[in-house]
């Protein structure tokens, strides 16, 4: 599979995924489970993104201090309550230094 | 006037909403151009896929040299939050025919955020447009920029730029997971998931065994 079939393939079925709900039966979301269900997924997929973004590179666990670094950064900004970018601002900036220091 | 008042503060909702987080397609753009994707894929993804979380999915998983099918079906899966996105939203829009189509495509966090923030129905309908309109004009035009910059660059990693997916998606979990501790342990325990079964399976399969951490807590 070329990247750009899996690209076409994730268009059309993020599209779809879209608007099955807008067009399903309105019972299917009183089911509780359902609903759970739509609650925790994201955030069980989000966590383990960042663990893998973060912590792994080929197929192996790896312990980057520049990213880590990053990381930090990204904390005590959102800590700090800092607007979206400035987040993403911090953790890039920092990672770069690290790098940059570290050669 | 009531109802001027309403939707004058659904505009102004969507506009800060759609403006600010669309932004964030500079980072994108940035990121599926460090990951490898050339910028006419970053600016298709934005234009057809148009759900960020799903976007960042694709791209990392292509940049930690994933396989290609996992890495799709991670992204997809992600994308399954905007199926109970839209079951709540068409209540509220009651949008048919051709104008479905349409909105269906703007059914992502942000847009649905907006929308169940007002109090009206009406409010609700102008709050989505125009946070639909706002964000997907901007977030295409920074997802351009961020990739065109980008793919100038000789070495994307030495500006911190891999880092960018990972903090956006911290900071999309965070007022989440600062509220709720069932929440924390379920994100730690995706996490634990994906990085011990890293070394043994395909690039983009331990994510999506992360998501047998969500049965846990449900049972539980």
């Amino acid at each position: 599979m070329t990247l750009w079939w899996a690209i076409a393939a994730l268009c059309a079925g993020c599209y779809a995924l879209k608007l099955a709900g807008l067009a399903a039966p309105q019972r299917v979301l009183e089911h509780p489970a359902v609903r759970r269900f739509a609650e925790l997924v994201p955030v069980a997929l989000l966590a383990a993104l960042i663990a893998v973004q973060l912590f792994t590179e080929e197929g192996g666990l790896r312990f980057d201090p520049a990213r880590m670094a990053g990381l930090g950064a990204a904390v005590v900004a959102l800590l700090l309550r800092a607007p979206f970018l400035v987040v993403l601002a911090a953790a890039a900036v920092i990672t770069a230094l690290v790098r940059i220091l570290t050669g | 006037m009531e109802q001027t008042t309403h939707r004058s503060a659904a505009v102004r909702d969507g506009f800060g909403v759609g403006l600010a987080v669309g932004l964030s397609g500079l980072a994108f753009g940035a990121a599926a151009v460090t990951a490898g994707l050339s910028v006419p894929q970053a600016c298709v993804l934005s234009l057809l896929t148009f759900t960020g979380a799903s976007q960042f999915a694709l791209t990392g998983a292509v940049g930690a040299g994933g396989d290609l099918v996992a890495a799709t079906l991670g992204a997809l899966l992600l994308g399954g939050r905007n199926t109970l996105y839209g079951l709540r939203l068409a209540d509220l829009l009651k949008v048919r025919g051709p104008r479905r189509l349409l909105a269906a495509h703007g059914v992502i966090d942000e847009t649905t955020a907006v929308s169940l923030a007002q109090p009206t129905s009406e409010s609700a309908r102008t709050g989505f447009a125009v946070t639909f309109a706002s964000l997907y004009v901007t977030w295409n035009l920074t997802t351009l920029a961020g990739a065109y910059g980008t793919s100038f660059l000789g070495d994307p990693d030495m500006l911190g730029l891999d880092v960018v997916g990972p903090a956006a998606f911290l900071a999309i979990l965070w007022p989440r997971l600062a509220k709720s501790t069932e929440l924390r342990v379920l994100a730690a325990a995706g996490a634990a998931i994906a990085l011990c079964a890293t070394p043994f399976l395909a690039p983009g399969v331990p994510v999506l065994l992360a998501a047998a951490a969500v049965l846990v807590v449900m049972v539980r």
